[in-house]
C-alpha cells in the first residue's frame, strides 16, 4: 500500500520537474530571441557605418541596398582623412587629452589625498560644498568662464581647452573614497619612518588606488574625445580644432552631392580609437561610468 | 604641532584645486547671478563701461520669448518621451541578462557598446539611416540623390517610404528619429546600473519564492521591482538630468541648424538658447535662461526625490 503511494507521488514529481523543464525552456528561449533581437538593434548602427565606408557611392545609392560590399574601396578612408584633414585633428585632440589627463591627475590625487587623509578646519564644510556644485548644470558655468578666457587673451589657443576644466570634483570624490579604504595605520607608521608624503603617495596610496586612477584617465580621455560644444566656442580655428568639431565641420553640406560613403568612412575613424580603448580596458570604463552618470 | 602642520600641508595640496574653482566654477556662480539680473547685460558694452540696471527683465524676456518656448516644448518632449521607454526597455534587458548564464558577459558588452561612441559622430549615421531614399530636396534649389536603409525596409515590407529629416519632413517625424537616437544611446547607462542592482539582490528572496511557488510575473512586480527601485529613481533622476541637457545628439542628426533644411532651429533645446544667446553676446539673455534650466533641473530632482522617498523600498 505505502509502496504504491510513494510510486505515485514518484510518478507525478517526475512529471512536474518534466514540465518544468519545458516551461525553463521554453522561457530560456524567449530570453535569448528578446535579448539577441535587441543586441541586433544595438549593434546595427556600427554595422551600417562600416559597410557603407567600404561602398563605392554608386553601390551605396543602389534602390536595392547590398548588405556585404560588392567591392571593397579603402579608399574611401584615405579619401575621409584627408577631406577632413583628420590627422591635424587627431594630434590636437591627443595633445588636449594627454596633457589635460596628467594636469587633472596631479590636481585630483593631491586634493583626494588632502581630503582623505589630512585634518584641517572646515574640512567637511568644503568637502560638501564641492559636491554641491556638481548639482549645478555646466551651461551656467560656460557663459562666464567664455568671458573670462576672453579677458585672460586664451581664445584659440591649447590653454583654453585645457585649463577650464583641470579640476573635476567627481574625480576628486571617487579618489577620496578610494583612499579612505586605506588604513590609515599605514600613513601614521610611514610618518614614524621619515617619509614624505610624496613618497607615500606614490609608493603606497597611488598603487593600491590605480583601478581608480585608470578609470580616471579614461574618462578624461573620451572626455577631450568626444567634447564638441566648448571647443565650437573658444577654438575653432585650424591650428586648434578638435576632432568632433572638425569632423560636423567637414561634413556639414546637405546639398550638393554628398559622398555618404566617406563620410561613414571619417564616422569609423574617429570612433575607432574609442572602440579600442573600451576593448582593452572595459572593466575600468564600466567601473567608472557606474558611478558617474555622466557621459564623458 | 602636528595639526598645524597638517593644516598648512592640506591648503599646500588643495591650492592648485582651489585656485581653479575660484576662477572657473564659484566666480562664474556669482557672476552668472549677476548679469541675470542686470537688465539687458551685455559683456561687450560693460567692457566699455556701461552699467546696467537691476531687475528681472532678462528672465521676463526669455519667457517670452517664442524660440524659447519651442526649445522648452522640445527638451520637455523628449525627455517624457526618451527616459520611460529608456527606462523599460533597460530594466526589461537587465533582466533578461541576469536570468542567463552562457553569454551573458559578451551580450552586457554589446549593450554597453553605444556608450563608448561619439554622439556627433555615430548621430551622422543614423542621419544616413533615416535619409529618403532617390532623389529629394536638399534646399529648394537642389536636389541630391540618397540612400537610406531605413526606408529600403519600409519598402521591403510594403509600406510608404517615409520623410524622416530631410528637406520637408514633419516635426512627428524629427521627434522621432530623436526619440530612436537618445534611447539607443542611454540604454547601456541603465543597462549597465540596473545589471548591477539586480546582481547585489540577495538570492534568498528568490529561493524562498521558489518553495512558494511564486509566479514569474509575481516575483518580477513584487521583488525585482521593488529591491531594484533605489536603482530604477537614480537611473529616473541621472535620465531627466542628461534629458534637460539635450543638445549635441539633435546637433550629431541635423548639423547646426538644428532642424530640417527648410525649417531651421526647429528642434532646438534650452542647452541650444543658451548658447545661441551667447554667441549674439547677449549675457545676460543666456544667464537669466540657464538659471531657468538650473530651476528646472532642481524641480524635478526634488520631485523625483519626493515620489522616490513615497515609492523607493530601502
Amino acid at each position: 500500500m505505502s509502496n504504491t503511494t510513494t510510486t505515485m507521488s514518484e510518478k507525478n514529481i517526475q512529471q512536474v520537474s518534466a514540465k518544468q523543464k519545458v516551461v525553463k525552456a521554453i522561457v530560456l528561449i524567449g530570453l535569448y530571441a528578446f535579448l539577441g533581437i535587441m543586441a541586433l538593434i544595438v549593434l546595427f548602427p556600427f554595422y551600417w557605418m562600416i559597410i557603407s565606408s567600404l561602398k563605392t557611392l554608386d553601390e551605396y545609392r543602389m534602390s536595392v541596398p547590398t548588405f556585404w560590399p560588392q567591392k571593397i574601396m579603402f579608399s574611401n578612408y584615405a579619401e575621409a582623412f584627408t577631406a577632413a584633414s583628420l590627422g591635424r585633428l587627431f594630434v590636437n585632440t591627443l595633445y588636449v587629452g594627454v596633457v589635460s589627463t596628467l594636469l587633472s591627475l596631479v590636481i585630483t590625487v593631491l586634493s583626494a589625498f588632502a581630503f582623505a587623509r589630512l585634518e584641517f578646519k572646515g574640512r567637511d564644510t568644503m568637502f560638501g560644498l564641492l559636491l554641491a556644485t556638481m548639482m549645478i548644470p555646466g551651461e551656467l558655468f560656460t557663459i562666464t568662464n567664455y568671458e573670462t578666457v576672453t579677458k585672460l587673451g586664451w581664445m584659440n589657443t591649447f590653454t583654453v581647452l585645457i585649463v577650464p576644466f583641470l579640476v573635476s570634483v567627481f574625480y576628486i570624490y571617487l579618489l577620496k573614497q578610494n583612499f579612505m579604504q586605506i588604513p590609515n595605520e599605514l600613513y601614521l607608521a610611514a610618518k614614524v619612518d621619515g617619509t614624505s608624503d610624496i613618497k607615500y603617495l606614490w609608493k603606497v596610496m597611488i598603487p593600491l588606488a590605480l583601478p581608480t586612477l585608470i578609470s580616471i584617465t579614461i574618462l578624461k580621455m573620451m572626455g577631450a574625445w568626444n567634447s564638441y560644444i566648448w571647443p565650437r566656442l573658444v577654438a575653432n580655428d585650424e591650428a586648434h580644432r578638435m576632432i568632433t568639431n572638425g569632423l560636423r565641420n567637414a561634413f556639414t553640406a546637405t546639398s550638393g552631392d554628398v559622398n555618404y560613403p566617406v563620410q561613414m568612412a571619417a564616422v569609423a575613424i574617429v570612433s575607432a580609437p574609442l572602440f579600442l580603448v573600451f576593448i582593452f580596458l572595459r572593466k575600468y570604463i564600466m567601473a567608472g561610468v557606474s558611478r558617474s552618470g555622466i557621459k564623458g | 604641532m602636528v595639526d598645524n602642520k597638517q593644516q598648512w600641508k592640506a591648503w599646500l595640496y588643495l591650492s592648485p584645486a582651489i585656485v581653479l574653482l575660484l576662477v572657473f566654477t564659484l566666480w562664474p556662480i556669482i557672476n552668472t547671478v549677476r548679469m541675470a539680473f542686470l537688465e539687458n547685460y551685455k559683456s561687450l558694452e560693460a567692457a566699455g563701461g556701461a552699467t546696467f540696471e537691476f531687475g528681472i527683465g532678462n528672465f521676463l524676456k526669455v519667457i517670452q520669448y517664442k524660440r524659447f518656448l519651442t526649445c522648452l516644448k522640445n527638451t520637455v518632449l523628449l525627455c517624457v518621451l526618451t527616459v520611460p521607454l529608456s527606462t523599460i526597455l533597460a530594466l526589461l534587458i537587465a533582466v533578461a541578462l541576469n536570468s542567463i548564464k552562457p553569454l551573458q558577459r559578451f551580450l552586457q558588452t554589446i549593450f554597453f557598446l553605444p556608450y563608448v561612441t561619439n554622439s556627433i559622430a555615430i548621430g551622422m549615421v543614423f542621419a544616413a539611416m533615416f535619409n529618403i531614399v532617390g532623389a529629394f530636396y536638399g534646399t529648394e534649389q537642389e536636389i541630391i540623390v540618397t540612400a537610406g536603409i531605413i526606408n529600403n525596409v519600409i519598402q521591403f515590407f510594403g509600406g510608404e517610404p517615409i520623410n524622416w529629416i530631410n528637406y520637408g519632413s514633419t516635426y512627428a517625424a524629427n521627434i522621432t528619429v530623436m526619440t530612436i537616437y537618445i534611447v539607443w544611446n542611454a540604454l547601456p547607462f541603465k543597462i549597465l546600473v540596473l545589471l548591477g542592482g539586480l546582481q547585489s539582490i540577495n538570492k534568498q528572496y528568490y529561493d524562498a519564492a521558489k518553495v512558494d511557488g511564486t509566479s514569474r510575473k509575481r516575483i518580477f512586480t513584487r521583488i525585482t521591482v521593488p529591491l531594484l527601485s533605489p536603482m530604477i529613481a537614480y537611473v529616473v533622476i541621472t535620465g531627466f538630468i542628461g534629458g534637460f541637457k539635450e543638445y549635441t545628439s539633435i546637433v550629431g542628426i541635423f548639423g547646426e541648424k538644428m532642424g530640417p533644411a527648410d525649417d531651421a532651429y526647429r528642434l532646438n533645446t534650452m542647452v541650444g538658447f543658451i548658447y545661441d544667446a551667447l554667441s549674439q553676446n547677449n549675457q545676460g539673455r543666456a544667464s537669466a535662461a540657464a538659471l531657468i534650466l538650473f530651476g528646472i533641473i532642481l524641480v524635478v530632482t526634488m520631485i523625483n526625490g519626493w515620489v522616490s522617498k513615497k515609492r523607493v523600498h530601502f
